[in-house]
């Protein structure tokens, strides 16, 4: 059984790769497979995660009934009124609430991170002293300096009421080679991230599937 | 050859020399200094290593800005730690503790495992008969409950008797095996002996100092050096070491030296109770900055709605929108609308929503096609709404479809190998990303880029951008997604709040650079107006 599971996942994992060549009735196959065997998958694991176990056990069967969870099932029911043209109006009540409680929700925490402490870890000295020998550390500093103008110059960057001209664009445009760095960066190791991924296909198919690897 | 061997003898008898020598040596050394010390310390009069000073100023409170189950305890550090004898290596905090709870954390323990089982054998024919061999030769599935009967001999109400089990556990079997709706075990018994013990406890710890009811235990350690302490716990009654709130506490300080039979116990601080705060203050700071931007934007959307002009720069990006589908009209080939894989409520995606409803409509007025798969129902659900707007907005309601946005799978690599068929085969003139994108996005753009479409792409999801740079042809990045729906827009709400960000990013801009200034020319001050940034959430 498990050799053909190995053979089963060897020729879809093929049929993937074909499509590096072109397009072709193979790689069609295969995502046609992936595409509906995970779309049934996912509308199973939503059925018994929600609405079976969360719902129908928490709020149907349980011995001390979690009655909050009806609010949920019938914001749901709702969502289903679109069907109905003339009442089709109702379903936008779900989304507006879960619009607005995410929104309300998230507001607070990325208000924190993303504004008031990227400021407070700004505001540092600029000259960093080594704490044992009190001289300069110029390593630090430059480190310091670096964050500092990069903050500064990202943010008038991301300035979208002036026009990016004079001192002001000449600022933005230090901006935008700070965030250039960064994205080459971040691409750097994100590449080699997904040449793992590579690597574990390629182990499988030469090692688990044609055994020249060992 | 012969001389060969020789050498190799020679060398070998000379490298036994060496390491005989060696021995010896090290042998001599090592009695040497062994007659040394007998000479010169007696074993017996090795320093005993001498009690060190207790710590003092120690307070004990309740933790403030939380949701309660926590005290915080405070000292001044010991006379001996990192001074005098430096003996100290660590603090034991030591709270008293009524013998009660120990039967309160067993019962704990005990459901814990009770509930597992069940969880167990409520799925499984042979896990459930296994479970049936241990209640009929009392191992160990028993012994967790007999633990809960035997508490209090008085309170008969809670008795579970073996054959209670043993006969619904074999009425459970008997109906999986029939196939039958599972008959369930929830032994709805335990927790209300687990919480009946809970309750015991507020009495309990209100006999303190009675010995014969309790001893103090330890609750937490702190290395040598640390004068603080915080003794929570999770706020749910089941959580390992569960605190209750509004409970008399008595703490202590045991220093602690290298010899754990020497130590010092402090005096004893109490009683403390815990209890959650409904306003934490630590967040009036941001408290203050989300009311100033709020006043901000109600203002900038009033001025708005009045008419007031307010210039927004022009991004490359969305100036490409309008030439995108132009050139789509003119190949003939339709227009791909990606929206990523957020959800409705991921405001990358509400900004895509303002920016599909756009171009839904250029594609309405100048009759192409356009495609638009979806990862999430509600997603599409919505996206149908906004296309169909559009449609109806350019006069042109006959046009749509509801396939024209349709549902694809919600497992990311599916969805990715569709969309990627769908751009080989339909080769769209333009493909616009725009919303929250994960590792797909590579794939997508890439493949997009073989195809030879013009391709824009926008997300908030920074580790994505460097993929849309390399294979898009204008890419927005983060914040410039959801400028670009109010710039498309145009709608008061979304200037406004635009607009107000822009301000608030001038006042933290300017905060920034006070900040930097005090710090460095005035340090006290410099500290203070930074210390309103650092907020804890």
């Amino acid at each position: 059984m498990e050799t053909v599971s190995i053979w089963i996942a060897a020729i879809l994992t093929l049929g993937i790769f074909s499509f590096l060549y072109k397009d072709n009735p193979l790689y069609k196959a295969c995502e046609a497979l992936f595409v509906g065997v995970s779309a049934a998958y996912w509308a199973i694991v939503f059925y018994f995660d929600n609405i079976y176990k969360k719902f129908y056990e928490g709020a149907v069967t349980a011995e001390e009934p979690d009655y909050f969870l009806w609010i949920g099932a019938i914001l749901g029911l709702l969502f289903l009124t679109r069907l109905i043209p003339n009442i089709g109006w109702v379903s936008r009540w779900p989304m507006a609430l879960i619009v607005g409680a995410t929104a309300g929700l998230w507001m607070v925490g990325y208000f924190v991170s993303n504004a008031m402490n990227q400021i407070g870890n700004t505001i540092s000295n600029i000259i960093v002293r080594d704490a044992a020998t009190g001289f300069i550390a110029w390593g630090e500093t430059f480190g310091t300096l670096v964050i500092l103008v990069g903050v500064l110059s990202g943010l008038v960057y991301f300035f979208f009421s002036k026009e990016h001209k004079g001192v002001f664009g000449a600022t933005a445009k230090v901006g935008t080679w700070f965030l250039m760095v960064t994205f080459g960066a971040s691409f750097g190791y994100t590449v080699m991230s997904r040449m793992s991924l590579l690597i574990g296909r390629v182990d499988f198919l030469l090692g688990d599937w044609l055994h020249i690897l060992r | 050859m012969r001389s060969y061997l020789e050498k190799m003898k020679a060398s070998r008898v000379l490298l036994l020399v060496l390491v005989c020598s060696l021995l010896l040596v090290s042998f001599s050394t090592s009695l040497l200094a062994q007659t040394d010390s007998d000479t010169d310390t007696p074993a017996d009069s090795i320093p005993a290593i001498a009690a060190p000073a207790q710590v003092t100023d120690l307070k004990a409170f309740d933790t403030d800005n939380d949701h309660g189950h926590s005290i915080t305890i405070e000292w001044t550090l010991s006379a001996d730690d990192g001074a005098g004898a430096k003996s100290v290596i660590s603090y034991e905090i030591m709270r008293w503790e009524p013998f009660v709870r120990d039967s309160v954390m067993a019962a704990r323990d005990s459901l814990g495992w009770v509930q597992a089982r069940i969880n167990k054998f409520e799925k499984e024919i042979p896990l459930a008969e296994e479970s049936l061999d241990e209640v009929l030769t009392g191992q160990p599935f028993l012994d967790s409950l007999s633990f809960l009967v035997a508490y209090d001999e008085k309170d008969t109400s809670f008795v579970l008797t073996s054959e209670y089990v043993d006969k619904t556990l074999r009425d459970t079997i008997a109906a999986m095996k029939r196939d039958l709706p599972v008959l369930k075990v929830r032994a709805p018994l335990l927790p209300a002996r687990f919480d009946s013990l809970l309750i015991l406890l507020p009495k309990e710890y209100g006999k303190y100092p009675d010995a014969t009811i309790g001893r103090f235990d330890s609750v937490g350690t702190a290395v040598s050096g640390v004068t603080s302490h915080e003794n929570s716990s999770a706020v749910d009654s089941r959580s390992p070491g569960f605190i209750p709130d509004f409970i008399d506490y008595y703490y202590r300080i045991d220093v602690q030296t290298s010899d754990p039979n020497i130590r010092t116990t402090s005096e004893i601080v109490g009683p403390v109770q815990s209890s959650g705060q409904w306003f934490n203050s630590g967040l009036v700071p941001v408290l203050i900055a989300i009311l100033v931007f709020t006043i901000l934007t109600m203002i900038f959307v009033q001025l708005a709605k009045k008419g007031m002009d307010l210039y927004v720069r022009p991004l490359a990006g969305i100036e490409a929108v309008d030439e995108a589908i132009g050139r789509a009209t003119e190949m003939g080939r339709p227009i791909l609308y990606v929206l990523g894989l957020g959800s409705a409520a991921d405001i990358a995606t509400i900004a895509s929503f303002t920016i599909l409803g756009r171009v839904a409509k250029k594609v309405a007025e100048y009759q192409t096609e356009l495609n638009v798969p979806c990862y999430d129902p509600i997603v599409m659900a919505v996206a149908q709404e906004v296309v169909k707007s559009a449609f109806i907005d350019a006069g042109r309601p006959e046009a749509y479809k509801d396939d024209i946005v349709h549902f694809i799978t919600n497992s990311q690599f599916a969805y990715v190998g569709a969309v990627n068929g769908i751009i080989m085969r339909d080769l769209p003139a333009t493909n616009v990303y725009m919303g929250k994108f994960f590792a797909e996005s590579l794939i997508l753009a890439e493949t997009g880029a073989v195809a030879g479409s013009i391709q824009i792409a926008g997300t908030d999801e920074i580790p994505q951008i460097p993929f849309f740079f390399v294979a898009c042809d204008y890419t927005l990045i983060g914040e410039e997604l959801f400028a670009a729906s109010a710039y498309l827009g145009r709608e008061p709400e979304l200037l406004g709040s635009l607009k107000a960000q822009d301000y608030a990013k001038a006042v933290l801009l300017a905060s920034a650079i006070i900040g930097i200034l005090l710090i460095n020319i005035f340090p006290e001050y410099g500290e203070t107006f930074k210390s309103w940034f650092e907020v804890i959430d």
